[in-house]
């Protein structure tokens, strides 16, 4: 059954090309919709029809909704999947969707607006009984106001712009001086960069995990789990490595925080994929509800590898109207799954390596590999410095990672410099072998030897 | 125009005057700098590099648009 008989994708890069492959397989014809840059990238002509929407800069194309929803018109799209970042969080560009009868692949304006603003999102998660970090909801106002809640707190705390997110609009403070200092900048910092200058505090875990809930629910009330991903493994705070599942859950504690994700997702409606990020301490084994991210995740493809399931085909099934049909005893983790993302980056400074790839070879026996790019295809130095994602899957932990070592072993890639090798050393490492490691592994591997990056 | 120094960008990507939209330009033309003043960024990839006077004049004028494309090599602004 095809839920639609055509699909935009407001998007580029290899989740284009994720979601035009479903579409394929269920015979929805695809639209996409591409900047000057992008014009002879791979996603553009795997579709079924492609739409010129401006110039690189993302803020004049994929940013820019009166564009894409231009396009949206004039190929007739029933429907827009708008993958991950750009406009996919965007509560005007929903309702842009819903003034012109197109249907949005992902949950309604408000809920989306709510979740994007964190000091809501806490209110809501509390009220439906997910234990959130420990923290101050309430207006910050002033310097003096933060100093006084902090103190009641108590240090550590972490500063946060409720309409950020992703990393972004977060900082650390350890003492009434930090905090005095951060406290005006940071607000500054989220009115221009969020349009929104609320800021609220809360407990900040030295030692976490980030552990996630991938969640679907349908029109109908219907919502269910896929289980959880571990994406502890991050870069300033953007994630390098994801697994299914995690090696630090046992089966209790796994029960207990997918369950709690699924309770928040009923209490607020919510329709279509969305994922609930989790802080788990280290020390303590306690998890907290970080945010939800309203869309379809970029580490997906692990969780589809242990459940079996098309992601992207449940999303465009809810969108369409219909019901979820799977009871949440049919959803199964089995085995094994690890992603590593490959970034057109220096591994050492993160600085971004645009180029044109002169030579990429890739196993063509064991692994998934969602690309951006193909052998001799530029890298362009105006969107995100990912190129592609490798996934590897095994019956148990061992020998996911065992497969993964090997792909990684067999992958070339000239042209541009990537984070290859510092994948490689992750995966052939003691501690992550044995799932010892926390959000600040990466900094504290190379701090203890810089050879760890290269 | 002998003794005006060209400032070239390092990197691809789009150029920026200010640090955002509502701040106010680095430096204005006509406006004295001194090495290592901020004259704009440039974004990359999501990342932002700094582009700095190497040497100590006047800005002259700014031969790119905030927020226009350029190039590795290409010249930003010309300094008297």
């Amino acid at each position: 059954m095809s839920y639609f008989n055509k699909v935009l994708i407001a998007n580029r890069g290899e989740i284009a090309r994720r979601i035009i492959g479903t579409c394929r397989k269920l015979g929805i014809k695809t639209v996409a919709v591409y900047s000057d840059a992008d014009a002879n990238a791979p996603f553009v002509k795997e579709a079924d029809e492609a739409y010129f929407i401006g110039p690189a800069q993302a803020k004049k194309s994929y940013l820019d909704v009166e564009s894409v929803m231009d396009a949206a018109k004039k190929s007739k799209a029933e429907a827009i999947h708008p993958g991950y970042g750009f406009l996919s969080e965007n509560p005007d560009f929903v309702k842009a969707c819903e003034d012109n009868d197109i249907v949005f692949i992902g949950p309604d304006y408000k809920t989306i607006d709510v979740m994007g603003r964190k000091i809501e999102a806490r209110k809501y998660m509390r009220q439906a009984g997910v234990p959130i970090v420990p923290g101050w909801d309430g207006k910050l106002e002033s310097a003096d106001d933060a100093l006084s809640i902090a103190e009641d707190l108590g240090y550590p705390l972490m500063l946060k712009a409720s309409a950020g997110g992703g990393g972004i609009g977060m900082h650390v403070v350890h003492d009434e001086d930090e905090l005095k200092k951060v406290f005006s900048s940071a607000k500054q910092r989220a009115s221009s960069a969020f349009g929104d200058d609320a800021v609220f505090l809360e407990r900040y875990i030295a030692n976490a995990r980030h552990i996630e809930v991938q969640v679907f629910g349908d029109h109908s009330g219907n919502a269910i789990h896929l289980f959880e991903r571990e994406c502890t493994i991050q870069r300033r705070n953007q994630k390098v490595v994801e697994e299914s599942p995690s090696s630090f859950l046992n089966p209790e504690l796994r029960k207990e925080l997918c369950e709690k994700a699924v309770k928040g997702v009923k209490e607020i409606g919510y329709t279509n994929a969305g994922t609930m990020e989790f802080v788990v301490d280290d020390d303590t084994g306690e998890f907290y509800f970080l945010e939800m991210n309203t869309r379809l995740q970029v580490e997906h493809p692990v969780t589809e590898k242990v459940t079996g399931l098309d992601l992207v085909e449940l999303q465009l099934k809810i969108a369409a109207g219909e019901e979820l049909g799977i009871d949440q005893s049919e959803v199964r983790q089995k085995g094994y799954a690890i992603e590593t993302r490959l970034y057109a980056e220096d591994p050492k400074t993160y600085f971004p390596s645009p180029g044109t790839i002169s030579k990429l070879n890739l196993p063509k026996d064991e692994g998934r590999f969602d690309f951006a790019v193909e052998q001799g295809d530029a890298v362009t130095p105006f969107y995100d410095p990912m190129i592609g994602k490798i996934i590897a899957y095994g019956e148990d932990r061992a020998a996911g990672i065992n497969s993964m070592e090997r792909i990684l072993d067999t992958i070339e890639v000239e042209g541009i410099t990537t984070n290859l090798q510092l994948l490689k050393n992750i995966v052939k490492d003691c501690d992550f072998k044995i799932g010892k490691y926390t959000t600040s592994y990466l900094e504290e591997k190379q701090e203890a030897g810089a050879a760890f990056s290269s | 125009m002998a003794g005006n120094k060209q400032v070239v960008s390092p990197l691809p990507g789009v150029f920026y005057r200010k640090p955002s939209p509502e701040e106010e330009e680095f430096v204005t033309e006509g406006q004295k700098v001194k090495p290592g003043d901020v004259i704009g960024i440039v974004e990359v990839m999501k990342s932002f590099t700094e582009i700095k006077s190497e040497v100590e004049g006047i800005v002259s004028k700014f031969t790119v648009e905030s927020e226009e494309v350029i190039d590795v090599g290409q010249v930003i602004a010309e300094i008297e």
